[in-house]
C-alpha cells in the first residue's frame, strides 16, 4: 500500500513541478492559467494521496481539497476575466461614457 | 509486485503526467484547452481510485465542465495571438526537475505516518447528525472554513464584475447541442438535488450539487434556451449573497446565543447543516454560473 501512495506522490510532485515549468516557459495567459490550474491539481494529488494512508479515508483532507475545488475554479475565473481585460486594452474599443 | 493493480496505478499517473504537460504546452490552443479537460477527467478517475468519491463528483462538474468553458470563452476572446511555442531551454526544466525531486524528499516522510485526525473525526461523527465525514467536516467541525469560502467566491464574483466588460458575439447554437441540452438539463438538476440531498448520509452535498446545476445553467446559458444571468435582476444578487448571508447570521447567533462561533446547539445540528447546505447550493450555483457565462454587456446604460 505505501508503495503505491509513494508513486502517486512522486505523480504530485511531478504535476506541481510541470505546472511551474509551464509557468516560467510559457508566455501565453492561456498556458499560465492552466499551469496554475496543474500546480493546484498536484498539490490536491498529494493531499487525496495522504488521505489514503489509513483503511479509512481522512474526511478532513477531502472537504480541503473539495473546498480548494471550488476556490481554484472561481480563482481561475477571475484570472481569465483579467487576462481577458489587459489583452482587450491593447486593441481599445469606442467608449460609450 | 507488478501485478494487475500497478498497471492500472502506472497508466493513471502517465495519463496525469502526460496530459498535464501536454494541455500546457499544446502546439495549438484549442487542442491544449481539450487536453485539460481531459486531464480533469482523469483526475476525477484518480479520486475514485483513491477512495474519494464526494471530490470526484465536484472534480468532474468544476474542472472538466466549468473550467473547460470559461477556458474556451477567453481562447474566443483572446485568441492565439502571442502563443508561440516557447524555445525549450535547461535551465528551467533542470530547475523544475530539481523543484519535483525536493517535493518528493519532503512528502516521503508524510505517507509513512498516519495523522490522528481521521480517527478523532469518525469518533465524533454521531455529534454532527450526519453519517458522510466530509459533509460532516465540511458544515461542522471545520465549518469556519466554508464560510470563508462562500466569501471567496463572492470576492472573485464581484473582482471579475468589477472589470470592463468585454463585448462578446454570441454564437449560434448548435442544433443537436440544443436538442441534447433539453433532455441534459432537467436529469442534471434532478441529480444535483439528490446529491445534495443524500450529502448527509453518502457522497455528494453542498459543493457538487451547486457544481451540477452551475453546469446546467451554463448549459442553457450556452444554448441562448436562458434568456439572461442578469445582475441587476433582484433574485439573482440575492442568491449570490443568500449562502454567506445566512452562514454568518447563524455564526453569529450561535456566538452571542449559543456555546460559540458556529457550534450549532445540541439538537439542532442536522437541520441546520441541511438549511446551510441548501441555501449554500443555490448561492454556489448562481455566483459559478454569473462567473462562467454571465451577462456581460449588461453594465451599459
Amino acid at each position: 500500500m505505501t508503495d503505491t501512495l509513494l508513486f502517486y506522490l512522486l505523480v504530485a510532485s511531478f504535476l506541481w513541478a510541470a505546472g511551474l515549468h509551464g509557468l516560467i516557459v510559457a508566455r501565453h495567459v492561456l498556458r499560465r492559467v492552466i499551469a496554475v490550474n496543474i500546480m493546484t491539481a498536484g498539490v490536491f494529488l498529494a493531499l487525496v494521496t495522504l488521505a489514503a494512508r489509513a483503511p479509512e479515508p481522512d474526511p478532513v483532507l477531502h472537504a480541503l481539497v473539495l473546498t480548494g475545488l471550488v476556490i481554484s475554479v472561481s480563482a481561475t475565473a477571475l484570472a481569465l476575466h483579467l487576462g481577458t481585460a489587459a489583452f482587450s486594452t491593447e486593441k481599445p474599443e469606442p467608449t460609450t461614457r | 509486485m507488478m501485478g494487475g493493480p500497478w498497471l492500472f496505478d502506472i497508466a493513471l499517473g502517465v495519463l496525469l503526467v502526460v496530459l498535464a504537460i501536454a494541455s500546457i504546452h499544446a502546439r495549438n490552443l484549442y487542442a491544449g484547452v481539450v487536453m485539460f479537460i481531459s486531464f480533469g477527467l482523469v483526475a476525477a478517475l484518480t479520486w475514485t481510485y483513491l477512495g474519494a468519491p464526494d471530490l470526484a463528483l465536484a472534480e468532474a462538474a468544476i474542472s472538466a465542465g466549468l473550467t473547460g468553458v470559461l477556458l474556451f470563452a477567453a481562447l474566443a476572446r483572446i485568441g492565439n495571438t502571442g502563443s508561440t511555442p516557447f524555445t525549450p531551454r535547461r535551465l528551467p526544466a533542470l530547475l523544475c526537475l530539481a523543484v519535483a525531486g525536493l517535493l518528493m524528499v519532503t512528502l516521503w516522510p508524510l505517507a509513512r505516518n498516519p495523522s490522528v485526525l481521521p480517527g478523532m473525526a469518525m469518533a465524533n461523527l454521531p455529534r454532527t447528525g450526519v453519517d458522510n465525514p466530509v459533509t460532516g467536516v465540511l458544515l461542522n467541525f471545520r465549518a469556519w472554513d466554508t464560510l470563508l469560502e462562500l466569501a471567496v467566491l463572492l470576492v472573485a464574483l464581484l473582482g471579475s464584475r468589477g472589470l470592463r466588460p468585454t463585448p462578446e458575439e454570441e454564437p449560434v447554437p448548435w442544433p443537436l447541442l440544443t436538442a441534447w441540452s433539453r433532455l441534459l438539463v432537467p436529469l442534471l438538476t434532478l441529480f444535483g438535488g439528490y446529491l445534495l440531498w443524500r450529502g448527509g448520509n453518502w457522497p455528494g452535498g453542498a459543493f457538487q450539487a451547486g457544481a451540477m446545476l452551475a453546469a446546467g445553467a451554463v448549459l442553457l446559458r450556452l444554448n441562448g434556451l436562458l434568456p439572461e444571468v442578469a445582475w441587476r435582476n433582484p433574485v439573482v444578487r440575492g442568491l449570490t449573497i443568500a449562502g454567506l448571508a445566512l452562514f454568518a447570521t447563524i455564526a453569529a447567533l450561535t456566538a452571542w446565543l449559543g456555546d460559540g462561533w458556529l457550534n450549532y446547539p445540541p439538537g439542532t445540528d442536522n437541520a441546520l447543516m441541511m438549511l446551510i447546505e441548501i441555501i449554500a447550493t443555490l448561492s454556489i450555483a448562481t455566483v459559478l454560473t454569473l462567473l462562467v457565462a454571465g451577462n456581460k454587456t449588461e453594465l451599459e446604460p
